[in-house]
């Protein structure tokens, strides 16, 4: 039986061999795998790419004090993609299904639509769900727009849910069960992590300090792509900490579901709330695209 | 003429299976669109079939070229001069010798009567068919080779056209076409099979049987249900017949399988409706009942393999649902500890709608609303507590339960009936309880009127925000309720229009006399509906349309005699014979039908008819001294609103004969 640390091993292996590179994960905290810069950056212009990576998710409302045995305040993707698709690329994915013993023939393998959106990335693509003996292991997305753009190389993300997946190869009805290798289990790593933060996102965190920190991170973000916008000369462009600014934005969607966890955004609040990091990624996804690829596009 | 068999397959990523039989019939109507423009659709037929990741298409009888044709060109005037034929000549490619004069209305014209010889079937298929495909119309399209690529509803990855036995050379989305299928994705019967050849309908059934794909979608349902009916002998158990569940699992698979599968009786103890939900809804389940009809602690799944010997994909599902239901159980038992009425203020932080606000406040006007119906004091607690079991976590996570939750909720708090029926039913086009539908009366009209505040009213096919459906609710509610309700007049000409709808489309009333009883009044619905019944039964009547003509003749000539008095007849001025007797009988009649009901008071109308006749034969209503005829008009006038009051029977259209004037 394959360990939790065994899937990422053999997932990460698989996907090496079909020319991905292996990165590790982005050191600020995402929502999503999507929201790197290894993908949200990526998939912008018209270079090829290949990358795969674990990252770690963090929801805040979805925290449960390690009580729910399958709802997580945090957990662990594995993001692949692949850009431009290849033709066969559902057949290469089933593949790395195969690749860690699930053999296909034996189950019940479906694609169910599910499309994806993402209005504080200004992103969205088409897609759908695998369904596994009737559980949701992966997301495919072929993604349609991003920070406004409309993506003209397609790039295709997969996602693999490594709880849910590893707890159906080891069968087990609770994450915190999954081993993670021979000598210790899921719960053993993570239940303090859980417990802990969904007191803090839940109970403790402090409300005006958080919006303090988004206002801070967001400013810093705005001024930095202001300047950008006002450059004249290339090398200065060239050199420009744009990367510093879409850290910014990260911060700033963090917060965001912070804060939405705490239950301080009014409902008359939300929208303009999302509305701020949603031009702040638009705002930096045109100032890379320009940076990186000297494009005159006009982010929609 | 030679004819011969098109095979149009395509390879597809998982198309949606809602999608897929609304594109196939679109296909069909696009191909035959094409095939007419070439002048090749004479006795052709064409059948569509699909699963989630093919469609496919054969027509057969298509003649292999086009007929040769002769068409007449027409040049300049005759008039115009030897330089003008000379051009005409040059352009058609022959001698000034070789045209004709033609003559026509405006004069003699140059004219050259040419050939055009039919190009081949073959050719015409390579350079229609990608146009014909990627046309086909979708919900939503991708594309997945760059803006200049294809836009279809999921990526293109095989193209198989055969016409004739032979390929048809052409490429579509980047995929050249071939004579070779392709199997289902895991479960192969040849060796080659992904590249199975075909070419024809049946070697493609057959072909792709072989490897595992059922093309014909009435053989996959035939599969799921046959293998239902299997899996359920002994009788102890029945399916929970569901058909639209069923359309889905024949649209997303292309080898189904049902098996069986069961859960802890210990669940049962939840509710019903949250169960089913999630066998149903979200894991694409068949509930299962006892033969008494209870809930049964079982469930039949739908894989898409063609069986599990071992019991693993079993075992992976009850696995699923035991997390689902623990999910479930534990939402209801949180839930518990904060009650319906605890949640109010917890609406502030529900968006109704941006421009709108919140649950909360709409609530405020839900429970004004009622108290405006005429809502008792249950009613008025359902509209308080209604929208609460949005902040639930049960709620939360099984959306479509909504209004089902807060009722279940409601009865377990020590709710009265009446309050929890109405909040249970709030969504239901038409609720059980007078409470309920007070409920869901006052929750649309809010809805209604507040988008129309805003100006944000639905326009041509787009409707957002579901306005139509929610003005069709307040109109079945009104007329399916009895409410005495009269409609807003801000709303009025909006909420009519579904009148006229529910009235043809759902319960099925022909469009005059829809538009008859709405002319003669639609303040009250309850009222309208019954005028309606009335005039549908006594219809076919021998009198009835006859005396509608009548009707239709006496307006007419008000009309062209401008007539808009008001003012009684007076009787002495009328003559004796047909006007007095027709006077006096529908004096008699208008006291009459005072007392009766809709049905015989429209009999009763009816029977008028043959004095009506009578008087239109004998009576010249334009008499030559001015004081009697417009005492006729007036009596003729009279005679039309006191009849018209049920129904405007000019609005009748007659069958047959055109009405007389």
């Amino acid at each position: 039986m394959l360990s939790f640390q065994d899937v990422c091993f053999e997932l990460k292996h698989y996907w090496a061999r079909q020319g991905c590179l292996i990165q590790e994960p982005y050191d600020v905290e995402v929502g999503a795998g999507t929201m790197c810069p290894e993908t949200f950056l990526r998939v912008l212009g018209p270079d090829p790419y290949r990358v795969a990576y674990v990252q770690p998710s963090r929801r805040p409302a979805d925290g449960r004090y390690a009580e729910n045995p399958h709802r997580l305040y945090k957990h662990l993707q594995l993001q692949v993609i692949l850009k431009p698709p290849p033709d066969d690329v559902i057949s290469l994915y089933m593949k790395s299904l195969e690749a860690i013993g699930i053999d296909l023939r034996r189950h019940d393998f479906k694609l169910e639509e599910d499309n994806w959106e993402s209005p504080t990335l200004g992103a969205w693509g088409i897609g759908c769900q695998v369904m596994l003996d009737g559980i949701e292991i992966s997301q495919f997305n072929y993604f349609q727009q991003c920070g406004g753009f409309e993506l003209d190389t397609v790039a295709v993300e997969l996602t693999y849910g490594l709880e849910r997946l590893t707890a159906f190869i080891q069968d087990v009805d609770s994450v915190y069960d999954i081993q993670w290798n021979e000598r210790w289990k899921y719960r053993d790593v993570r239940f303090q992590d859980e417990l802990q933060f969904s007191v803090y996102n839940f109970e403790k965190a402090d409300v005006a300090a958080l919006w303090q920190g988004f206002d801070l991170h967001e400013k810093e973000s705005r001024r930095l792509l202001d300047e950008y916008a006002g450059l004249t000369v290339a090398e200065e462009k060239k050199r420009f900490p744009l990367l510093a600014a879409y850290d910014g934005v990260l911060k700033c969607s963090h917060l965001f579901n912070l804060l939405d966890s705490r239950g301080a955004i009014s409902v008359t609040e939300r929208v303009a709330v999302i509305g701020r990091v949603r031009a702040l990624a638009v705002g930096l996804a045109q100032a890379w695209v320009d940076q990186q690829y000297g494009a005159r596009e006009v982010a929609a | 003429m030679k004819t011969a068999n098109l095979l149009l397959g395509v390879g597809i990523e998982e198309i949606p299976d809602w999608m897929i039989v609304p594109a196939l019939d679109d296909l069909r109507r696009r191909f035959l669109t094409a095939l007419e423009k070439f002048q090749l659709h004479e006795g052709v037929t064409v059948e569509t079939h699909a699963t989630p990741r093919r469609i496919v298409m054969w027509a057969t009888g298509i003649p292999v070229k086009q007929a040769d044709a002769k068409e007449t060109v027409t040049g300049p005037p005759a008039s115009a001069g030897e330089k003008a034929a000379e051009g005409f000549a040059r352009k058609m490619g022959v001698e000034v010798g070789q045209l004709k004069k033609t003559e026509t209305p405006k004069g003699a014209y140059w004219s050259y009567k040419r050939k055009i010889k039919g190009r081949r079937t073959k050719d015409l298929l390579a350079e229609a068919l990608p146009e014909v495909f990627l046309g086909i119309s979708w919900p939503k399209t991708m594309t997945w080779t760059g803006k200049s690529g294809a836009r279809f509803i999921r990526p293109i990855r095989r193209l198989v056209a055969v016409y004739g036995g032979k390929v048809v050379p052409f490429e579509m989305a980047g995929q050249k076409s071939c004579n070779l299928a392709t199997g289902h994705r895991r479960l192969h019967g040849d060796k080659n099979w992904d590249r199975i050849k075909v070419h024809d309908l049946e070697s493609v059934k057959e072909g792709l049987r072989r490897n595992f794909v059922l093309l014909d979608a009435a053989e996959r349902r035939a599969r799921i249900e046959q293998g239902i009916t299997a899996l359920l002998t002994g009788g102890a158990l029945r399916v929970r017949s569901n058909p639209k569940l069923l359309e889905t699992l024949v649209y997303l698979t292309e080898y189904p399988t049902p098996i069986l599968g069961g859960f802890d009786p210990k669940y049962l103890e939840l509710p019903e409706e949250v169960l089913v939900t999630v066998m149903q809804h979200h894991q694409k389940y068949f509930s299962v009942e006892d033969a008494a009809g209870k809930l049964a602690p079982h469930f039949i799944a739908v894989m898409n393999i063609d069986g599990d010997p071992d019991g693993i994909v079993r075992h992976g599902n009850e696995r699923v649902l035991r997390a689902r239901f623990n999910d479930a159980r534990f939402f209801w038992e949180t839930d518990q500890k904060k009650k319906l009425a605890d949640r109010v203020e917890d609406l502030k932080h529900v968006t109704f709608q941006a421009k709108l606000g919140s649950y909360y406040d709409k609530t405020e006007r839900n429970v004004e609303w009622v108290k405006e119906l005429g809502g008792n004091e249950h009613a008025q607690r359902a509209a308080l507590l209604a929208k609460c079991d949005l902040t639930t976590e049960l709620v939360k996570e099984f959306t479509e339960l909504q209004g089902v939750v807060g009722g279940l909720y409601a009865r377990a708090q020590g709710e009265s009936e009446a309050v929890t029926q109405a909040i249970y039913d709030q969504y239901e086009p038409v609720p059980r309880t007078h409470e309920g539908q007070i409920l869901a009366l006052a929750d649309r009209l809010d809805t209604l009127e507040s988008f129309f505040q805003l100006g944000l009213m639905p326009t041509g096919s787009k409707d957002p925000f579901a306005l139509r459906r929610a003005a069709l609710g307040v109109v079945r509610i009104l007329v399916e309720g009895k409410h005495h309700v009269a409609i807003p007049p801000a709303l009025r000409d909006f909420v009519l229009d579904r009148v006229r709808y529910y009235f043809r489309e759902v319960r099925g009333y022909p469009y005059d006399e829809v538009n008859a009883v709405l002319a003669a009044g639609s303040e009250d619905l309850v009222d309208a509906a019954d005028r309606l019944e009335a005039i549908s039964k006594v219809r076919p009547t021998a009198d009835f349309e006859p005396l509608a003509a009548s009707f239709k003749r006496i307006r007419n000539i008000l009309r062209q005699a401008n007539f808009e008095g008001t003012a009684a007849p007076d009787p002495a001025l009328l003559e004796a014979g047909p006007e007095r007797d027709l006077y006096d009988e529908s004096r008699r009649l208008a006291a009459q039908v005072k007392g009766l009901g809709y049905h015989d008071a429209l009999a009763a109308i009816a029977s008028l008819r043959s004095r009506v006749d009578l008087f239109f034969d004998k009576v010249l209503v334009n008499a030559p001294d001015e004081k009697v005829r417009q005492n006729r008009l007036a009596f003729l006038a009279e005679l039309l609103r006191e009849f018209s009051t049920i129904a405007d029977f000019s609005e009748i259209v007659i069958s047959g004969s055109q009405p007389p004037a």
